[in-house]
């Protein structure tokens, strides 16, 4: 598997200007004749489709869930970072790259990093162009919040929905290519596999989840806009529908696979509350604003938290980061909130949460400023808990929440196989081993709105694409695999549900593979998932038939993929010697606690080929070259 | 708690379809109300029956993927709540409880309580958008907003198109839906140059699928999940007027 990032020559910030002045562009008539296929319509998948549309590409777009705008994204809250330094405080593009970088403890590349926050400001002023109400000051003039990682307010919203009202927005932009007829909208249209023609992504299989149809697609280009993969936790705040399957197929079709172990945990989660529990709901991190993270000092204090004295509770964000204090990174705060728990400190029924207590902003702002701010976050935790946050703290702990790792992209984000990209959270480019906040969206939409339609012209002109066909031999094998993997699922005939197993898996990979990892754990792990993938292919229950709308089967299919990534997962975290952003291994950690890398070995991206079901894979490294920032060691003391 | 659940249960759109019973013997106050669903299809499975088909996805209230007429209220009897935010320690041990699917003509049932709502997403491709190429907007802070005009775009923005306004409004219209896409935009001055050809495109394009009219019965007011008020209809029906009236198309300067 060759690597080669592609990366322009000269310095960084020119970098992305000269690949513009230079690259291949594809002329206005001969764009329509060329299919582009995009897989999954949140906010990468959403605006890349509209705009490559609007250049004048044949677009077929697809996505699983019975609307555009419902994929995701639609449920992000906090916001969306900018480098606009509106508010004078210092911030520019150098430096949202800078608290990127080492946000992402100096695991991602450079060069990415440089262009998403070059592209930043773009973004907002497309937003707000399309109709994106976000937050304003008294003035009529857009208003920041900060967020963790950053000493600068640079993060842009709309209440506590700025994924939602973003992703309207990029899909009011899709609607509006289908009207022009430039996009072809596949909804209830599963991927299940690529194919790959030549050596080049020439299309993809789909199963119509209403009808049971599986059909071929061809294209020219296929991009891969379809998230992370949390959800081999069980338990996490995406939705229950996201799902590995896309790009699982395309690793096991040739596409490296990177960093798969980087996974975010984030600190701010409603706790579970008992085992028939179907996911977590995450609290936005901006609430970390205006709350204070704490615990009693003491161990084992079941006092109600408004009876805790002052004196008797733990702010130990602040006691032990007061520079940064409850707005240190995601990968610190919930490693805090492991610890203290795991010091017996932990608060709730079931001890592991901790407090996020709003009672000093409430009485140096008010209620209704509070209200203002995240009243609809108040009131979601308050639906959900049946606690009043503004009378007594919420109550928290982390959850897996989203994952750096994913398919291995060059500076044109195409993957190892010509032809398919990968955008958004389903590749790995930008977030190294931890994603700041406001850094998802952020990246999303800088892929599809303007690095995409530019990088994509690259291949296009330069490929010599010979036609071909849906009936082609390429087509039929991949479709016969793709139905009778359905029949398999559907003939097992055991006695568990996939559920039922699925949890099963969550719960090694959590203990296992979560915010703390060893390596004598991870072999368990790799074991355990064995023994529970053989389960599921033994005994599972899928009821119904694959000629009918039929969620379960749907479900099978993604646990069945969600199977194999764990043991990648577990592989890569085991051979990662050293403690990074998320990845936190015991083995590796300083006198302070804290994680500490292995620059001399691991400055690299691990990219993880496929070699068949019986064939270990092999591991193939990225080194990473720092050519303007300094690495050193990652402090928000 | 010990509740009887009254499922609909339908196998496909030509099915007849019809209620089923079922018994719960053991609910957690805790379960929101699909994780009460969930155990239930768990048992379903594992005993060799079909599962309940239901939507739902994000189950934050926010993606709008889920929603049944729960005891003959959309989305349950919670204000200003989508069906997956509602909880069991809402209901009391013994209850019966009533599950349909919305039921409006223009929301074909699929398989029990998921329904087709592609007639929302065909009025919004007829105008629900400001035409902007992308790489051609002006600074974000060009043109300013007043915070008051701001909040109340924002207000008709929080839609999530789930479609409870519709099942419950004894017309089946989808005004509160229409008004609210056409508000959030007519009210930005981002949404101001396609503000009469938007309004005249999507109210054509909604009396072209098999929704209702509006007479006021504000019932989708009542239900809506992210209490969107019914002045959107009211600046529907003036915006289309007024469009309806002048012409969707700017005035000429030439003659013709």
């Amino acid at each position: 598997m060759k690597l080669d990032a592609r990366v322009p020559s000269g310095p960084l910030a020119d970098k992305w200007q000269s690949l513009l002045d230079e690259i291949k562009l594809v002329s206005p008539a001969n764009k329509r004749k060329h299919t582009i296929i995009v897989v999954g319509t949140g906010l990468a998948g959403g605006s890349a489709a509209a705009s490559l549309g609007e250049l004048g590409y044949e677009v077929k777009a697809f996505c699983y869930q019975d609307s555009a705008r419902r994929a995701h994204s639609i449920s992000a809250q906090g916001g969306i970072n900018a480098a606009k330094n509106y508010q004078n405080d210092g911030d520019s593009v150098y430096r949202l790259f800078y608290d990127t970088i080492k946000g992402g403890d100096y695991r991602s590349r450079e060069a990415n990093v440089y262009r998403l926050a070059e592209v930043s400001n773009n973004i907002i002023d497309q937003c707000v162009a399309q109709g994106v109400p976000f937050g304003r000051e008294y003035g009529g003039y857009l208003a920041n919040r900060s967020f963790g990682g950053a000493q600068v307010s640079r993060t842009f919203y709309a209440r506590g929905q700025t994924g939602q009202q973003l992703l309207l927005g990029a899909v009011s932009a899709l609607n509006a290519q289908v009207a022009a007829g430039t996009v072809d909208l596949n909804i209830r249209s599963e991927m299940l596999d690529l194919v790959v023609v030549d050596g080049r992504a020439r299309g993809i299989i789909t199963r119509d989840t209403v009808t049971g149809e599986v059909e071929s697609h061809v294209a020219d280009a296929v991009l891969l806009c379809t998230g992370g993969y949390s959800n081999v936790y069980f338990l996490s705040t995406n939705a229950k529908g996201c799902n590995v399957t896309a790009i699982w197929r395309a690793y096991k079709k040739g596409a490296g696979f990177a960093n798969p172990n980087y996974t975010q945990i984030h600190p701010t989660c409603i706790p579970q509350s008992g085992d028939y529990q179907s996911k977590l709901t995450l609290m936005s991190e901006s609430l970390r604003n205006d709350g204070r993270v704490w615990v009693p000092k003491a161990v084992g204090d079941e006092r109600a938290p408004n009876d805790i004295p002052e004196d008797e509770r733990d702010y130990y964000l602040e006691r032990i980061y007061p520079s940064f204090g409850n707005l240190v990174p995601r990968d610190v705060a919930s490693r805090n909130a492991k610890n203290v728990c795991d010091e017996g400190r932990g608060i709730g029924t079931t001890k592991r949460g901790v407090y996020l207590d709003f009672a000093e902003a409430i009485d140096r702002l008010g209620e209704d400023v509070i209200r203002a701010r995240y009243g609809n976050l108040f009131d979601m935790y308050e639906m959900i808990t049946g606690e009043n946050p503004y009378k007594a703290p919420m109550r928290i702990y982390p959850a897996p929440h989203y994952t750096m790792g994913g398919l291995w992209v060059d500076y044109y984000l195409m993957t190892t196989i010509p032809g398919l990209f990968a955008l958004g959270e389903a590749n790995f480019s930008d977030h190294g081993a931890n994603r700041l906040g406001a850094s998802a969206l952020m990246q999303g939409l800088a892929d599809g709105y303007f690095v995409i339609p530019n990088t994509l012209g690259e291949y296009i002109a330069g490929a010599k694409l010979e036609a071909v066909s849906p009936d082609q031999e390429e087509f039929n094998a991949a479709r016969s695999e793709v139905e009778a993997r359905t029949e398999r699922l559907l003939s097992i005939n055991g006695s568990r549900s996939v559920d039922e197993i699925h949890r099963e898996l969550g719960m090694v990979m959590l203990d296992k593979c979560g915010m703390s990892r060893s390596a004598e754990g991870l072999t368990e792990a790799i074991e355990q998932i064995r023994v529970l993938k053989k389960e599921f292919w033994s005994n599972i229950k899928v009821p119904g038939t694959g000629e009918e709308l039929n969620q379960e089967l749907e479900k099978a299919g993604r646990v069945a993929d969600l199977f194999e990534l764990a043991e990648l997962m577990c592989m890569d975290a085991r051979q990662r010697n050293e403690s990074c952003g998320g990845h936190f291994r015991e083995e590796y950690k300083t006198d302070e606690g804290e994680a500490r890398r292995d620059d001399e070995n691991f400055t690299n991206v691990t990219v993880w080929e496929y070699k068949g079901d019986d064939a270990e894979p092999v591991a193939h490294t990225e080194e990473l070259e720092f050519e303007t920032v300094e690495l050193t060691q990652r402090s928000y003391k | 708690m010990k509740l009887t659940l009254e499922v609909w249960r339908q196998k496909n759109g030509g099915d007849k379809g019809g209620f089923s019973t079922y018994e719960l013997e053991d609910v957690d106050t805790h379960m929101s109300f699909l994780e009460m669903l969930d155990v239930l299809n768990q048992d379903l499975i594992v005993g060799g029956a079909e599962p309940i088909a239901f939507e739902h996805d994000c189950r934050e209230g926010i993606c709008g993927a889920c929603g049944f007429v729960v005891n003959g209220v959309a989305h349950g009897h919670q204000k200003g709540s989508t069906i997956c935010q509602l909880h069991m320690r809402h209901f009391s041990d013994g209850d019966k409880i009533t599950i349909e699917p919305w039921r409006a003509k223009a929301f074909p049932i699929i398989k029990d309580l998921v329904v087709d709502r592609s007639s929302f997403d065909r009025i919004l491709q007829a105008g629900g958008f400001v035409t902007i190429r992308t790489g051609s907007a002006p600074d974000a802070n060009a043109l300013p907003v007043a915070t008051d005009t701001l909040e109340h775009a924002m207000d008709f923005a929080e839609c999530i198109g789930c479609g409870a306004c519709v099942a419950s409004c004894p017309n089946g219209a989808a005004m509160l839906f229409v008004g609210a896409k056409i508000s959030h935009l007519a009210l930005l001055p981002q949404g101001m140059p396609e503000k009469a050809k938007r309004a005249l495109k999507m109210v054509e394009a909604m009396e072209s699928e098999a929704f209702g009219a509006c007479t006021n019965y504000t019932s989708c007011e009542a239900v809506c999940p992210k209490e969107i008020s019914i002045s959107g209809i009211a600046r529907m029906n003036k915006d289309f007027r007024r469009a309806s009236v002048a012409g969707a198309e700017p005035a000429h300067g030439k003659k013709r």
